[in-house]
């Protein structure tokens, strides 16, 4: 049944028809599958990943490495929301390592990213530093080579 | 003066050209072909494999090797065997590292036969398993095997074409062209005979790990079967490592020596470099093998369904990444049928014929395309046989 998954995974517009198709499990199984899994929320949501460096956007992106006074009691978990809540942020990891929650700000220009990093994110109680990483160029993402693809070299008729 | 009038070598100019040559040159001129008449993977070489023989370049993998191949990679092949078959094979002198199955086959045939042995070969059958016999100095018997048992191996129909001088049957199972995968019933059934009629088997196990209905059996795990069989296989199909030319022969200490004997003089080793990313490959690729067969799964699925509804209809087929389709509801020889596809829709897939006359009336389809170019491949298929109807 995780085939299902591993199907969605790579093509989220795939239909339970061509599911069934792909792997062999009855339609209605594979209807019944997902649906299981949204309601569990095993499925998240269905995303596309975009190049949208490709369309000329200017999108600017940091990893910003932060530094927090854990709270008695509730650990990072309060500040971690807190954060993840701005709508500038894409997304909040904690990590092992010198500093303790890892995440990624997005904005439409550097001066609007640095201006959130100085004078919001780095003013949330319990941050007590921050250190920004601009994102220079996206080579994968999502499992997914944003580079050109390698050319089918194989000859078209072969033993 | 010229070249020199004496005739060259009777038993290759005997040999006919590989059909898929006329084909392939027609195909070559062509753009925006869609080819389903390729006997390789579609994926690259996985990533670690090649940056492994990168490595390995930069830090001089660029001599010879041991004639046998390197100890490592035996030793390593040997542990996968017995992991994955239950066969158990010394790494010092029961396998040898090859540059591909064909020069295994080679090997192994010329090892095996005297001039005018016989060898039985189940057709249809990969292209070259009848031309190495011939090379080798032996005949070869086909003998056709029937596309409404699933190109099963048929001990009984072997039995028929057995004779005093039948020195070994060579298979490949999963197989080129049909994608039938040979079950443990059918091939016991072909070791008793084979012990009976006292001769080897030649087994090409190439797309071992590519199967999809059941397990592989390999020949040399069916009781009784060790003594008497060679087992070719190698990294060109299961670790899409086509252009590496790296395989390997096991069989038993007497019939490897010899074998060992001809490699030595003739191929000297397989490419070092190609032998450390067969290393890195049996150490770290086994993911990536896993996720290829899954995809190729469902490509097997989609595309064997379409070819149905197309009213081409053929077997299951269990393994390897071929479909191999009956196209007489065209009303077309499979050389017509292959040339007009390809002319008129820009599809590419083989004449059956290429693999035996009991391959007429059908076409070889390989499925190790991406989806989308699959699909589209039927749709050109469907109106080429809509405009035929």
């Amino acid at each position: 049944m995780r085939e299902i998954l591993t199907v969605l995974e790579a093509d989220a517009r795939a239909t339970p028809e061509r599911i069934a198709g792909l792997t062999g499990i009855p339609e209605d199984e594979v209807r019944a599958a997902i649906a299981g899994w949204e309601a569990e929320g095993v499925i998240r949501r269905y995303k596309t990943v975009v190049d949208w460096d490709r369309l000329g956007d200017e999108r600017v992106t940091a990893f910003v490495d932060v530094t927090v006074a854990p709270e008695r009691g509730r650990g990072f978990d309060d500040v971690a929301e807190r954060i993840a809540r701005f709508r500038e942020i894409r997304a909040v990891h904690l990590v092992s390592g010198a500093q303790d929650l890892r995440v990624e700000v997005e904005g439409s220009s550097m001066k609007e990213v640095a201006d959130f990093v100085a004078q919001k994110l780095s003013g949330v109680e319990r941050v007590t530093a921050t250190s920004t990483h601009f994102l220079l160029r996206r080579y994968k993402d999502d499992h997914q080579l944003l580079t050109e693809p390698e050319p089918d070299q194989r000859l078209s008729v072969m033993p | 003066m010229g070249a020199p009038q004496k005739p060259l070598s009777r038993v290759v100019e005997a040999c006919p050209p590989s059909g898929i040559r006329k084909f392939f040159d027609l195909a070559q001129t062509m753009t925006g072909v869609i080819t389903l008449g390729v006997g390789e993977p579609d994926f690259p070489t996985p990533w670690g494999v090649r940056e492994a023989a990168i490595h390995a370049l930069t830090r001089g993998a660029t001599t010879y090797t041991g004639n046998s191949g390197l100890l490592e990679l035996r030793e390593l092949i040997c542990a996968d065997l017995e992991r994955r078959h239950g066969t158990s094979y010394r790494p010092a002198d029961e396998c040898l590292v090859t540059s591909g199955v064909s020069e295994g086959l080679d090997l192994a045939l010329r090892a095996l036969l005297n001039p005018g042995d016989e060898v039985i070969v189940p057709e249809p059958s990969y292209v070259a398993y009848q031309p190495c016999v011939a090379f080798a100095g032996g005949v070869a018997v086909p003998v056709a095997s029937d596309p409404e048992q699933g190109y099963r191996l048929d001990a009984e129909r072997i039995a028929e074409v057995v004779t005093p001088r039948t020195k070994a049957v060579l298979f490949g199972s999963p197989s080129n062209p049909t994608g039938a995968a040979q079950s443990a019933a059918d091939l016991t059934a072909l070791v008793a005979l084979a012990e009976r009629e006292d001769f080897w088997l030649v087994s090409d196990e190439i797309y071992d790990r590519l199967t999809y209905t059941g397990t592989h059996t390999s020949t040399a795990a069916v009781p009784g079967a060790w003594d008497r069989t060679v087992v070719l296989n190698g990294f060109s199909k299961s670790y899409a490592m086509t252009g590496w030319r790296v395989g390997y022969v096991c069989a038993p200490e007497p019939l490897a020596a010899l074998m060992h004997r001809i490699h030595q003089y003739t191929m000297l080793c397989a490419p070092h470099v190609s032998q450390v990313a067969a290393i890195e490959a049996l150490r770290s690729a086994d993911p990536d093998v896993t996720e290829m067969v899954a995809d190729y799964d469902r490509r097997r699925r989609l595309f064997v369904k379409g070819l149905g509804e197309l009213g081409l209809t053929c077997p299951e087929p269990g393994g390897a990444f071929y479909a191999f389709p009956s196209i007489r509801s065209s009303g077309l020889s499979s050389q017509d049928f292959a040339e007009q596809l390809l002319e008129e829709q820009k599809v590419a897939v083989v004449p059956g014929d290429v693999f035996g006359p009991s391959g007429e009336g059908h076409v070889r389809c390989s499925y190790a395309t991406a989806l989308p170019l699959l699909e589209e491949a039927l749709e050109r298929m469907g109106r080429f046989l809509a405009a035929r109807a």
